[in-house]
């Protein structure tokens, strides 16, 4: 029995009636097509009343399939699907002509845009003739969420899913949460203190009953699709027992390693071997490091088990938990499975690698130091309680010459994009220099002030008007040491002159940039990242916080430079798409599936086990099965596709040297029947 | 011979839905105008386009066939668009060993970002396609089946 298939040729508006003949395309599609019941044209198909057009004369006309001629399927695809399920009739057996981004916007002469546009209905009516009933495929989902990064994105984020009441799993890989902001000094616009705004989360997130936290931990893998994905995270040893442990701090009391550079502290205050991070860390509980550690040293050297080392035991013996001690040096990396139905990935960004601007100094001069290291200094659990000294002797500095745009908007050396935050932080900056040295001259070079936010205008004009930091609009050619002095030298392009400023510190806004393994992070998860390896959004304006994996979304510094508002901000949201999700027990996914030929009974199945399928598939999604004889005894093997699994790309079915595979939706019989459809002879 | 100087040629394009689809669509939005000659059909990735579906399109009358999809790196399916070429290195001497000049078939990377490089592609295989000639190599094909006189059978492409 054929299909009664009926065409509908949208006039969008004039935008395709402009330069087709719409009602010749009807005509000629009735016409040609024996199979094609009913045609007609229609100003807007889209519009409500379209819609109720196409759904009235499915009813009237009995129509069991449908082709749309309008706009991109990637428009209105869903819409006219949608529209026929109304009426009762399965949404795959509609399907879209595209006659206007690819036919009457591109081709302006009218002949040819219609006989293209009969061409192309032609080959989708053909198309559709062949289309099969597919049911949407359901599939269960984990009610679990993975929060990667323990920033302020991940804090907020796992904050909102656990209020929200569902579970989450949280993996930071420093031994602390906390992230970048954890670091900073106060905050803008509105100069509170960071710690204090941050720390209250930190153990809010710590001690949410839906929350479980892995700190000093990494992804291990991540496998499965959207709604079940099955992930392995490792445990670094910490070589101490959180459950033992209290945080007493006996141990990096006692560590004779004083003088590691602090990472926390951006390498201008120091840290024992033992340690945690910064006071108020998260949990507050140490972890060894065991490259610096005297003990860990002695048994590389020696080859033997650490705990075997006689060389320094002052931590454990300190430790005056009993009768187990809470340091174990001998633990060993653990993984601990998990399953997860939905993912976040707030794995933040770093600063623009020191000494990449030899020519400012930096990594060469001690007083020429980035934002982050000014933030430390600034900070009052900082290594100098917050008093501004400089790195090299302690003295505070008189003039401090700020340098804006360091790496940001320098394609040819750092990264071509704005870091956003950099303006408003040096501003914030001077102020925090001046509030502290009362006499002291702060010059900010910049290129241009980017403060476009909430209050942020108003803040930086503060820094200059009220707080009187001088801002010269220029580069900086050099910094360069003579005596105690550093002279920077630039240009003030607006007075025409060169500047010659002898400073005392320089402190440069470096650049936001990626994490060092973004792209090997991207790959583990399959997600997509853009050439500065930031990861990529589903679509910039309307997608925003979704990954181009499905069930992966995306939060805060590593999708792009931002500042605290928009991270919480886009943290919210992404929580709020895994909340929505995690809220059904089931998904419904689009069909469009491989299938392998099954026929009853199943030894007929004209697959003939060769598994290339399974060899070309970047899902994994083929399994195999046994087909067995009464007696239990295999008689073939053949390959069997994991519905959750397949993402429907075809390769399995393009690769099968038996055609036993087939993809839902663009079988080999609708694309041939598209190909047939070219009447070119 | 009035004939041959108004031939136009006729291409059918494989693009795949993610990224060359989504371009041509851009071209669209952008107005950006190109030879009407293409007859699209989308396919959810290259690497799930069967070598046959090309045989067919030349059999049904093309004269030039592009396959196009994401750029290395990009495939929506990660490494659908690697099968696709990998597929195409082999297909590519067997069309030349058929006598079918391999020409008629182009390999392009167009992203959903440009437009105008499927405008300029697209254009390509047209002019190049048009300097070619028609493919006749089917048509003498089905000729020796149909009178059996076995004079063409083995000319193949004569562009």
């Amino acid at each position: 029995m054929g299909k009664k298939i009926g065409v509908f040729v949208c006039h969008c508006g004039t935008n395709i009636s402009a330069t087709v003949d719409v009602e010749k395309v009807a005509e000629e599609t009735k016409k040609n097509n024996p199979g094609v019941a009913y045609t007609t044209t229609y100003k807007y198909m889209c519009s409500d009343p379209g819609q109720k057009l196409l759904r009235d004369k499915i009813k009237e006309e009995g129509l069991t399939g449908v082709v749309v001629a309008a706009c991109s399927p990637k428009m209105h695809e869903h819409t006219f699907r949608n529209a026929a399920v109304k009426t009762g009739l399965n949404p795959y057996h509609v399907e879209i002509s595209n006659i206007r981004e690819q036919c009457s916007w591109v081709h302006p002469d009218i002949p040819t845009g219609t006989d293209k546009s009969i061409d192309l209905v032609r080959m989708m009516t053909e198309k559709t003739r062949k289309d099969k009933s597919l049911t949407a495929i359901k599939v269960p989902v984990t009610k679990r969420a993975l929060v990667i990064g323990g920033g302020i994105a991940g804090i907020q984020a796992a904050l909102d899913i656990a209020d929200g009441g569902q579970e989450v799993v949280m993996v930071e890989r420093e031994a602390s949460i906390g992230g970048h902001m954890a670091q900073l000094s106060e905050t803008f616009p509105t100069l509170d203190c960071s710690q204090c705004i941050m720390t209250p989360k930190m153990v809010e997130a710590a001690q949410h009953d839906n929350i479980t936290m892995y700190t000093w931990s990494e992804i291990e893998s991540i496998t499965g699709y959207l709604g079940n994905f099955d992930v392995k995270i490792r445990k670094k040893a910490r070589s101490v027992d959180l459950d033992l442990c209290t945080g007493c701090s006996s141990c990096w009391q006692v560590c004779p390693c004083k003088k590691i550079k602090s990472e926390f502290d951006m390498g201008i205050g120091n840290r024992t071997a033992i340690y945690i991070p910064f006071p108020q860390a998260i949990p507050s509980k140490p972890v060894i490091d065991r490259e610096n550690c005297i003990l860990f040293k002695d048994a590389r050297k020696k080859n033997i088990k650490p705990n075997d080392s006689k060389v320094c035991r002052k931590c454990i013996d300190a430790c005056p938990i009993a009768p187990v001690k809470a340091i174990d040096y001998n633990q060993e990396d653990e993984i601990v499975d998990v399953k997860i139905g939905a993912i976040i990935v707030a794995t933040g960004f770093r600063e623009l690698e020191d000494g990449l601007y030899g020519e400012y100094g930096g990594g060469k001069y001690e007083d020429v130091i980035t934002g982050l290291q000014f933030e430390r200094l600034a900070s009052a659990s900082g290594p100098t309680e917050g008093k501004i000294k400089r790195p090299s002797d302690g003295k505070e500095p008189e003039i401090v010459v700020f340098i804006q745009c360091v790496g940001s908007r320098d394609p040819a050396k750092g990264c071509s994009y704005c870091s956003k935050t950099c303006c408003m932080y040096t501003a914030k900056h001077t102020m925090l220099y001046k509030h502290k040295v009362h006499d002291g001259h702060a010059f900010v070079f910049y290129i241009d002030i980017r403060c476009a936010g909430k209050g942020y205008e108003e803040f930086s004009q503060r820094a200059i008007e009220e707080e009187g930091a001088t801002y010269l609009r220029g580069r900086v050619s050099r910094v360069y040491k003579k005596g105690e002095k550093l002279i920077v030298l630039g240009a003030d392009t607006l007075t025409g002159s060169v500047v010659e400023i002898e400073a005392d510190m320089v402190v440069l806004a470096s650049a936001m940039k990626a994490q060092d393994d973004a792209e090997q992070f991207a790959q583990k998860l399959s997600i997509q990242y853009d050439k500065d390896k930031f990861f990529s959004e589903m679509h910039p304006k309307l997608k925003p916080v979704e990954s181009s994996s499905a069930g992966i979304f995306l939060a805060g510094t590593c999708q792009g430079p931002k500042d605290i508002p928009e991270t919480v901000a886009q943290a919210g949201a992404a929580a709020s798409k895994v909340l929505a999700l995690l809220s059904s027990d089931e998904l419904e996914r689009e069909p469009v599936v491989a299938r392998v030929d099954r026929q009853l009974p199943p030894v007929f199945s004209t697959c003939i086990g060769c598994f290339y399928c399974q060899k070309v598939c970047p899902y994994s999604a083929i399994e195999s099965e046994d087909i067995k004889a009464r007696d239990g005894s295999v008689i073939k093997t053949v390959a069997r596709v994991n519905e959750g699994l397949c993402q429907g790309c075809g390769l399995c079915a393009a690769t099968c040297r038996s055609k036993s595979v087939e993809l839902e939706g663009f079988n080999d019989e609708q694309i041939y029947a598209e190909i047939n459809a070219l009447e070119f002879n | 011979m009035a004939e041959e100087t108004k031939f136009e040629p006729r291409i059918v394009a494989f693009l795949c839905n993610w990224c060359t689809y989504a371009g041509a669509d851009l071209a669209g939005t952008g107005r950006n105008q190109y030879q009407a000659n293409v007859r699209v059909i989308k396919l959810p990735c290259t690497g799930g386009i069967d070598p046959l579906f090309l045989i067919k399109a030349f059999e049904r009358g093309a004269d030039g066939i592009l396959v196009s999809g994401c750029h290395p790196g990009d495939c929506h399916y990660n490494s659908g668009n690697y099968h696709a070429r990998r597929r195409w290195n082999v297909f590519r001497p067997l069309l030349e060993f058929c006598g079918i000049n391999p020409e008629r078939i182009q390999f392009s990377w167009v992203s959903a970002a440009e437009g105008g490089k499927w405008v300029e592609t697209i254009n390509g295989v047209v002019d190049t396609v048009r300097a070619l000639g028609p493919f006749e190599g089917y048509q003498k094909i089905n000729a020796v089946g149909s009178d059996a006189s076995g004079e063409a059978a083995t000319s193949g492409d004569t562009g």
